[in-house]
C-alpha cells in the first residue's frame, strides 16, 4: 500500500484502531455487572437541584448484545477488508480493484456491441435506430448539460442541430472533437482598437451578414477587420474551420448579434472550452455518439431511399434558427 | 456582589431562550424559502442573493447554530446553575457570550447572502468570524467550567458530563477545521489541500453532528425529561458507558462522508466500522431517556412537553439507526449525494434537535417569567401536533425521493448506456419537493405558535431571580 509515507504510519494506524475498537469491549463488559435477582433497584444516591436522582438499572442485555455484535462485526470485518494499516485483508479487496473489475465486466458486456458498430462508417451507424438510441443516451446524459436536450445549445454552447460548425461538420472531426474536446480562443481586441475603432469593426461584422448597421461605421471598419480580424475570419470573414473561427457572413451567432455583444466579444476576447471525453467514454462510444450528432444535422444515406427521390446533398438539413441571439 | 450571588443568573438564560424561538423562525423560514426554490427554480428571478447556493448555507447556519446554538446555551447556563447550585462563573463573560453569539448569526446573515464564503460546509463564515466566534466560544468554556469548578453539590450531573464534552470538542473542532491563510480581509485559503482537506471538513461535519447536534442536546435531555416526568434517570451506569463510548467513537466517523473518493479505502473502512459501532451507544441515550418514563408513562397522555421530548428520543433513536446503516458502503452507494441524506438529516435535525429543544424550552421558558406553565397548553399540543406531521411529510417525502433518484442513477440499458438521464430523475423528485414544502411550512407555523405563546407568557409572567436553595446535606452511599 501507498497510503503511508512511512511505515510507522501503518503500524500506528493499526494498533490504535484494534485498540480502540476492543476498548470499547472493555469498557463494556466493565460495566456489565448482572442484577442480583429480586434486588430492587436503588439510587446512586446523590441529588440534584432538589429533586433530579438516578436509578442505577443495569444495562440492558439486548443492548449489550447489540454493542457486542456491532464489535464482533467490525474485528472481523478488519480481517477481510482493508483497515488496520497495512493490512490488505483476506479478500484482497480493493475500490480501485473493483471499479476495474466492474470495468471489465461491463466491457465484456457491452464491447460486442460496440465493436460491431466500429466495423461500420459513422454514416452507416447513423442509419441504425439501436444505434441512434444509444447515442441519444449518451449525448442526453454527457453532452446536454451545455448543449440542451434538445442540441439546439445556448449562448455560448453552439447549435448541433443547425449544420453549421465551427470545426467541421464531417463525420472525422465531429469523432476529433468528441475524443480531443476543443477550445476556442478569441484574443481581447479592445485595446488595440480603442472603443470607436470596435464599434466601427462591430458594425463592419454586422454589415457581412446583412443585419442593420451604420454603414459610415462599417465603412471605417473595414480595414480595421483586413487588419486585425481577417488573419483568423478570413478576409471575406467566413472564417476558418482549422482554427475554429467562426464565420461571420452566414447570421449563426455563438454569442449574440447585437452590436452591444459584438462589441464586448472584440473587447473582452473569449475562451471557450469543450471537454476531452477519450478517457471517459473511449473510442467505440465516442464512434457511436458521434453518429448521433452527425444524425441531427444530416439525412442518413440509407434511410428509407425511396422516400427522398430528390437528390439533395447529405449535409444540407434544414438550418434551425435558434439560439443565434444573446 | 452578595445579593447577585443568591440567586441564579436567569438574564442570559432568558435572552438566549428567546433568540432561540427567534433563531428559529429565521432559520426555518430560509429553509422553506429554498425548498419553495426546487418547486419553483425561477422563483427569485436569478437574483444572486436570493440564490440557493447563497441562501443554503444561511438555512444550515442559522437552524444549527443560531437556533441550535442559542437553545444550547440558553439550557446549558441554566442547568449548570441550577445542578452545581450556583450562580454562573462571570455574569459579564455570560454577557459577552450572549452579545458575541449574536454578532456572529448577523455577520452570517450578512456574508453568506453576499457570498462571502469559506466553501466549507458548516463552516462557510469568513475568518475574522471565525476568530469571533473561538473568542465567545472560549468565554463559554470559561463559564461553564468555572460555574462547575465552584459548584456546591459534590457530583457532577450527567447532563454536565455532555454539555462539557460538547463544548470541549466544539473548541476543538472549530479551531482545527478553521485553520486558514487570509488572503484579504474577506477571502483565506484552508490550511489542508486536497484529500486532507476533505478529511478535515468531515472529521468536523460529522462531529458537528456529534457533539454540537448530539451531546449538547443529550445534556439537554438529560436533565429536561427527568424534571418534566418527575422520574429519576433510568440508569447511571448506562449514561457511563454510553457516554464514553459515544464520544470516544464519534470521533472516529468522520470517513463515511467520503466513501468512493480518493480518500484510501482503509480510512474509508475504518469510518464505516465506528459509524456501526456507534449505533449501540447512540442508542444508550434513547434508552436512558425513553426508560425515565418508566412508571409515568400516563403522562404522556396528557403532557405536550414530555410528548415533545419523548418523540424527539423517538427520532434520535430512528436516525442514529439509520446513520450506521448508511455508512455502509453498500447502502451508501445507492444513498449518497441523493435527498435520502436531506431526509436522514432532517429526521434528526427536526426530529432529534428541534424537538428536543422545543420541549426544553417550554418548561424552561415559564420558569424565567416567575411561573411553572407556557401561557397555553392547548398551543403547545397543537404546536406538537402540527410540527410532527410536517416532521413525517418532509422525511417521507425525502425518503421516497432520495431512494427513487438512487435507482434510476444507477439504472443500465442493455446496450450499457444510462436509463435515465439526470433531469428525468429531477423531474420524479418534483412531487415530493412539493410535500417537503408543505411539511417545512407546518414545522415553521408551529414555531411561530410557540412564539406567540412566549410573548403571551411573558406578559404575564414577572421577572424574576430564582434564589439559590440551601444546599441540602445527603445521605451518601
Amino acid at each position: 500500500m501507498t497510503d503511508f509515507v512511512s511505515s510507522f504510519w501503518g503500524y500506528y494506524v493499526g494498533i490504535i484502531t484494534l485498540a480502540s475498537i476492543i476498548g470499547c469491549a472493555i469498557l463494556l463488559q466493565s460495566q456489565s455487572k448482572r442484577r442480583v435477582p429480586g434486588a430492587k433497584v436503588e439510587t446512586t444516591g446523590h441529588v440534584w437541584d432538589e429533586d433530579l436522582q438516578e436509578l442505577n438499572n443495569p444495562l440492558p442485555n439486548w443492548w449489550r448484545w447489540l454493542f457486542y455484535i456491532t464489535i464482533v462485526f467490525a474485528l472481523g470485518y478488519l480481517v477481510f477488508y482493508p483497515g488496520l494499516g497495512f493490512w490488505e485483508g483476506t479478500l484482497g479487496w480493493s475500490s480501485a480493484k473493483r471499479y476495474e473489475e466492474e470495468q471489465r465486466q461491463a466491457e465484456q458486456k457491452f464491447g460486442p456491441l460496440y465493436a460491431k458498430y466500429a466495423q461500420m462508417s459513422i454514416e452507416e451507424v447513423a442509419a441504425d435506430p439501436a444505434a441512434i438510441a444509444m447515442g441519444q443516451n449518451m449525448y442526453l446524459n454527457y453532452c446536454a448539460q451545455c448543449h440542451a436536450s434538445d442540441a439546439r445549445g445556448s449562448k455560448g454552447f453552439p447549435n448541433l442541430t443547425d449544420n453549421d460548425w465551427l470545426y467541421g461538420g464531417d463525420p472525422q472531426t465531429i469523432v476529433a472533437t468528441i475524443t480531443n474536446g476543443r477550445n476556442g480562443v478569441m484574443p481581447p481586441l479592445g485595446a488595440v482598437l480603442g472603443s470607436d475603432g470596435t464599434r466601427d469593426v462591430a458594425h463592419y461584422v454586422r454589415s457581412l451578414s446583412g443585419l442593420p448597421h451604420d454603414s459610415i461605421r462599417a465603412s471605417r471598419g473595414k480595414p480595421l477587420f483586413a487588419q486585425n480580424c481577417a488573419v483568423c475570419h478570413g478576409a471575406d470573414g467566413t472564417g476558418n474551420k482549422m482554427l475554429g473561427a467562426p464565420n461571420l457572413t452566414d447570421n449563426v451567432w455563438l454569442y449574440g448579434s447585437s452590436e452591444a455583444t459584438i462589441v464586448e466579444t472584440i473587447t473582452k476576447g473569449r475562451n471557450n472550452v469543450m471537454p476531452a471525453w477519450k478517457d471517459f467514454l473511449g473510442e467505440s462510444k465516442i464512434h457511436v455518439l458521434a453518429a448521433y450528432i452527425w444524425s441531427l444535422s444530416n439525412t442518413p444515406p440509407q434511410r428509407n431511399p425511396l422516400a427522398e427521390p430528390d437528390k439533395s446533398e447529405p449535409g444540407q438539413a434544414e438550418p434551425v434558427k435558434v439560439g443565434q441571439s444573446s | 456582589m452578595d445579593a447577585t450571588q443568591e440567586t441564579y443568573n436567569y438574564k442570559v438564560v432568558k435572552q438566549f431562550a428567546v433568540m432561540t424561538v427567534v433563531w428559529g423562525i429565521v432559520g426555518m423560514f430560509v429553509g422553506v424559502f429554498i425548498a419553495l426554490q426546487f418547486v419553483f427554480p425561477d422563483m427569485t428571478h436569478g437574483i444572486p442573493w436570493l440564490s440557493f447556493g447563497r441562501l443554503r448555507p444561511l438555512h444550515t447556519n442559522a437552524v444549527i447554530f443560531a437556533f441550535g446554538g442559542c437553545g444550547l446555551f440558553a439550557t446549558s447556563y441554566y442547568v449548570v446553575q441550577r445542578t452545581c447550585q450556583v450562580r454562573l462563573f462571570s455574569d459579564k463573560l455570560a454577557a459577552f457570550t450572549f452579545w458575541g453569539w449574536q454578532a456572529v448569526i448577523v455577520l452570517a446573515v450578512i456574508t453568506l447572502p453576499l457570498g462571502i464564503t469559506t466553501s466549507k460546509e458548516y463552516a462557510e463564515l469568513e475568518w475574522p468570524i471565525d476568530i469571533l466566534i473561538a473568542l465567545v466560544w472560549i468565554a463559554y468554556a470559561i463559564v461553564f467550567f468555572g460555574t462547575i469548578a465552584k459548584r456546591k453539590v459534590p457530583h457532577i450531573y450527567v447532563a454536565n458530563w455532555f454539555f462539557g464534552a460538547f463544548i470541549l470538542a466544539v473548541a476543538l473542532l472549530h479551531i482545527v477545521n478553521s485553520a486558514a491563510l487570509p488572503a484579504t480581509f474577506l477571502k483565506s485559503y484552508s490550511a489542508y489541500a486536497g484529500v486532507q482537506d476533505a478529511m478535515i471538513q468531515w472529521w468536523y461535519g460529522h462531529n458537528a453532528v456529534g457533539f454540537f447536534l448530539t451531546a449538547g442536546f443529550l445534556g439537554m435531555m438529560y436533565y429536561f425529561v427527568p424534571k418534566q416526568a418527575q422520574r429519576p434517570v433510568y440508569s447511571y451506569r448506562l449514561s457511563v458507558v454510553h457516554f464514553w463510548a459515544l464520544i470516544f467513537v464519534y470521533m472516529w466517523a468522520g470517513p463515511h462522508h467520503l466513501h468512493y473518493t480518493a480518500l484510501p479505502d482503509w480510512t474509508q473502512s475504518v469510518g464505516m466500522l465506528f459509524s456501526l459501532i456507534l449505533l449501540a451507544p447512540s442508542w444508550g441515550g434513547m434508552i436512558n431517556g425513553i426508560m425515565t418514563l418508566s412508571g409515568a408513562w400516563h403522562k404522556l397522555r396528557t403532557d405536550p412537553i414530555l410528548k415533545f421530548l419523548i418523540v424527539s428520543l423517538s427520532f434520535y433513536g430512528m436516525s442514529t439507526f439509520e446513520g450506521p446503516m448508511m455508512s455502509i458502503k453498500t447502502v451508501n452507494a445507492l444513498s449518497h449525494y441523493t435527498d435520502w441524506t436531506i431526509g436522514h438529516v432532517h429526521s434528526g435535525a427536526l426530529g432529534w434537535v428541534g424537538f428536543i429543544t422545543i420541549g426544553s424550552l417550554y418548561y424552561l421558558i415559564p420558569r424565567m417569567y416567575g411561573r411553572t406553565e407556557m401561557w397555553s397548553t392547548k398551543l403547545i399540543t397543537l404546536h406538537f401536533w402540527i410540527a410532527t406531521i410536517g416532521i413525517v411529510l418532509y422525511i417521507a417525502a425525502m425518503w421516497i425521493s432520495g431512494v427513487t433518484q438512487g435507482l434510476m442513477w444507477r439504472a443500465v440499458n442493455d446496450d450499457g448506456t444510462l436509463t435515465y438521464t439526470f433531469v428525468e430523475s429531477t423531474k420524479a423528485s418534483m412531487p415530493f419537493y412539493a410535500i417537503r414544502v408543505l411539511g417545512g411550512l407546518m414545522y415553521l407555523a408551529g414555531m411561530f405558535l410557540m412564539l406567540y405563546n412566549l410573548i403571551k407568557t411573558a406578559a404575564i409572567g414577572e421577572r424574576v431571580d430564582a434564589r439559590i436553595p440551601p444546599v441540602e446535606a445527603h445521605a451518601h452511599a
